[in-house]
């Protein structure tokens, strides 16, 4: 653990991340203290820019507060974010094992059925996922872990593909044990690093998922976004820039944070690789 | 400074009386021929006849291939247009129309009271549902001779002269269309009318160019030579295209609300939300009466008194609607003044509810129910999020539920819905646009009918008074007290009256000049 830690933090850009990542983590956390009631609520004057009447970040057309909506909105993008990856990891490393430890007949279908998938531009099928279940957040997560999860089971399947030969797993089936314990219990904890990595990617890539279809107006209706404040900005951004830029800022912080985060992860779970690239600091 | 600052106030305070002899000298101005105007059709209509297509874009750029026997001016008085004068027997029952002189169709082939009693007693009797409400009514059509038409009705109705307009009983060529499918005709496609401009050119996707009628029944009219509509779909674009001067003209949703005050504030732009007197479109959010707690009056008399209807004509449409008063819009025709629907007023509507036995749980909440949000576009978004807030601060939790407009249309016209929200066309008569909303006869699963489900057999009874009589005094009567039983029961909460802005280049005169604005025919309107 303290060799994780130490390269881990041998990579700078990653550290600045993690503070961003934890800072953002708690403003979604802190959001009902620092600014009690409800984010939709008429605070003040519509349009006020920031730093008038008391508001930070300004106020939208309806005189709810920017800052607030930011705030309440860390906590449903990064809901979203986190919710959607974890279903998406069960879809992916369930199929990427199956795919890889069985082989065979099994891996051609289940592969085949992954490039299906691939196929399909995500955002599109997302959009039209949206469209048929009506925009709730529960549909919202459901639409971007079906569209998130084929790297996944690429990822583990190709990771099982070599790990199952190895000679730890041939001396467990000699021992006789289940197949189950064996995917769960020798392979799965050895095929973790990657997964870790890609899954810090995909909390970024699903925070954007979920604010581009708030944007264009299929996020939950009841949910404060950061999307949906830059698609209630977008049509009054000559007037109001702040509605959306503040909101904007948000989401690029956030998901570059987890982008370092997830580089310093890969360094930390692979050092030598990180060394051979010139032992980035 | 105060010296220069003095003699602006002074400019401003003399700027009413210059506007004023402007707008004198305007109408003395003679009018100038020639120009092309160009303007924009949003969404782009599917046919140009007006009679086969009713929606707002066909009438935009039909109105100025096709004219009516009428037009109508912002008070609602009926004015000359294919008819020159017209006389209702004492008995309500005998109209006769004397039509002008020398009206020509585009093809050439004159006009006469045939083209007139085809077209009333055939055609849009065929192709237009709500023509043939009315016209159903006539006993007898007949052309007199060919510049006198005369119709007999069965029984009085006096809202029938409010049915000539272009929008509504344009006059089409009986050659053209008598012995066929009047659907299926050639001419639905090469649209042939007596109007200023006669059809010239369409390229699907990109505009469509009208061009002056030169054998035009009004003596060296129309000023302009040719008005082409492009199709511009995207609202940025449009505003660009407006501002950058490429189009002189735009209308109905073309300019996003939000943008209207900076075309407000354009030197060379006139903004009118007049125009739309006609149609006169009622906003309201609509109750299902047949849902807990919503049956109760207090209920909707609190949710109406937690509404502020200032705010959502100043700040969600910019100024461009005005808050609704009660079922009527103060432009239809019997409008009283006196009939108000209940005043914003939370405290009051807290109390309301209490008194309803609608206490509010832990959380503040009293009630919960599911509002399907008009899928119009992003002011109607707006609109949902501030009534779910307006009524969260009485104990009142909204559910926004967002669909798109087939679902709406299909759930709002099965009755699947607590509350939602619509906007209809009173047509300037109440018995033509108001009373479908609120009759129980008119409990269908139809889209635009009383799909709230609101019962009330004195309300029938006085509506159906109204529709009766011929006298305007008796309807008065009626309609004035059925807008007092109105306003207490709040059937619908009203919201706004609707109006669009028309936004134009200051070289354009007598854009708007009726109560159906740019629908008219701008056989009128030339360039300074």
């Amino acid at each position: 653990m303290r060799g994780f830690w130490r390269n881990f933090c041998r990579n700078r850009g990653a550290v600045v991340g993690l503070v961003i990542l934890l800072l953002v983590i708690a403003t979604a956390i802190a959001a009902p203290w620092l600014y009690p009631g409800s984010p939709w609520d008429m605070a003040g004057m519509p349009f006020a820019p920031p730093g008038e009447m008391g508001m930070m970040l300004g106020t939208d057309s309806l005189g709810r507060d920017v800052a607030a909506g930011i705030a309440h909105g860390a906590r449903v993008s990064l809901l979203v974010g986190a919710v959607s990856t974890v279903v998406a990891l069960v879809i992916g490393i369930g199929l990427g094992a199956i795919a890889g430890y069985l082989g065979g007949l099994a891996d051609d279908l289940v592969m085949r059925f992954t490039e299906f998938f691939q196929t399909i531009p995500s955002f599109v099928l997302a959009i039209l996922l949206v469209a048929i279940f009506t925009p709730t957040i529960g549909s919202i997560v459901f639409a971007i872990a079906v569209v998130s999860w084929p790297p996944v089971a690429r990822v583990v399947r190709a990771e099982f593909l070599s790990l199952r030969s190895r000679e730890f797993v041939q001396a467990s089936e000699v021992l006789g044990k289940s197949r189950i314990s064996i995917v769960f219990g020798d392979i799965l904890p050895n095929a973790l690093s990657p997964i870790v990595v890609l899954s810090s990617l995909m909390v970024a890539s699903a925070i954007l998922l979920e604010s581009a279809l708030s944007f264009l107006g299929l996020g939950d209706p009841n949910m404060m976004s950061w999307g949906f404040l830059i698609g209630s900005g977008r049509s009054v951004i000559r007037m109001a820039w702040w509605m959306s830029v503040f909101p904007g800022i948000a989401i690029f912080l956030t998901v570059l944070s987890l982008n370092l985060v997830g580089e310093g992860l890969s360094d930390a779970l692979n050092p030598r690789l990180a060394r051979n690239r010139g032992g980035k600091a | 400074m105060a010296v220069s600052r003095r003699g602006l106030m002074a400019t401003a305070a003399a700027l009413p009386f210059l506007m004023r002899a402007e707008d004198a000298l305007a109408q003395g101005i003679q009018p100038k021929r020639g120009g092309t105007l160009a303007s924009i059709v949003n969404p782009e209509p599917p046919i140009l006849h007006v009679g086969i297509n009713n929606q707002a874009p066909t009438l935009i750029v039909g109105g100025k291939i096709f004219q009516g026997l009428l037009r109508y001016d912002p008070q609602l008085k009926p004015m000359p247009e294919l008819a020159k004068s017209w006389e209702i027997s004492p008995d309500g029952l005998e109209y006769t129309f004397h039509l002008q002189e020398n009206v020509k169709f585009h093809d050439g082939k004159p006009m006469t009271a045939d083209d007139v009693v085809f077209s009333i007693m055939k055609f849009h009797m065929e192709v237009s549902p709500r023509a043939r409400g009315v016209f159903a009514r006539i006993k007898d059509g007949v052309a007199v001779n060919p510049t006198t038409a005369k119709f007999v009705l069965s029984e009085p109705f006096e809202p029938f002269i409010l049915m000539f307009d272009n929008t509504v009983s344009a006059i089409v060529p009986k050659h053209l269309f008598d012995g066929q499918d009047y659907r299926q005709a050639p001419a639905v496609q090469k649209p042939i009318g007596t109007g200023p401009f006669k059809f010239a050119e369409w390229q699907r996707g990109n505009f469509i160019r009208l061009e002056r009628f030169e054998e035009y029944w009004k003596p060296g009219q129309p000023y302009l030579d040719a008005i082409i509509y492009r199709v511009v779909p995207d609202s940025q674009s449009r505003r660009l295209a407006l501002e950058s001067g490429q189009v002189q003209l735009t209308q109905s949703n073309d300019i996003e609300p939000f943008d209207v005050p900076q075309m407000r504030a354009r030197p060379n732009l006139e903004v009118k939300t007049t125009g739309w007197e006609y149609m006169g479109p009622l906003m309201w959010m609509d109750f299902n009466h047949r849902v807990k707690p919503l049956d109760d009056v207090r209920v909707r008399r609190a949710m109406t008194m937690a509404v502020n209807r200032d705010f959502i004509a100043q700040r969600l449409w910019f100024g461009i609607g005005k808050p609704a008063t009660g079922p009527f819009h103060s432009a239809t025709r019997f409008y009283d003044a006196s009939a108000k629907a209940p005043a914003y007023n939370v405290e009051a509507a807290k109390k309301l509810l209490d008194e309803a036995g609608l206490k509010p749980n832990a959380q503040g909440v009293r009630f919960t129910i599911k509002h399907l949000s008009l899928p119009y576009g992003e002011v109607f978004t707006r609109l949902g999020e501030f009534l779910r807030q307006s009524f969260r601060q009485v104990g009142v939790d909204l559910q926004l539920e967002s669909v798109d407009v087939g679902t709406w249309s299909q759930r709002t016209a099965n009755w699947e819905f607590d509350t939602t929200i619509n906007y209809l066309y009173q047509y300037g008569d109440p018995t033509l646009g108001v009373e479908r909303s609120y009759v129980s006869t008119n409990i269908k699963k139809i889209l635009f009918s009383n799909v709230a489900g609101y019962e009330n057999p004195k309300v029938d009874e006085l509506f159906k008074q109204a529709r009766d009589a011929a006298d305007p005094k008796v309807r008065q009567q009626a309609f004035s007290e059925v807008q007092k039983i109105l306003v207490e029961d709040v059937p619908l909460l009203w919201l706004m009256e609707m109006s669009f802005p028309t936004i134009y280049d200051k070289k354009l005169n007598n854009v708007i000049t009726s109560g159906s604005g740019v629908h008219a025919s701008f056989d009128d309107v030339f360039m300074a």
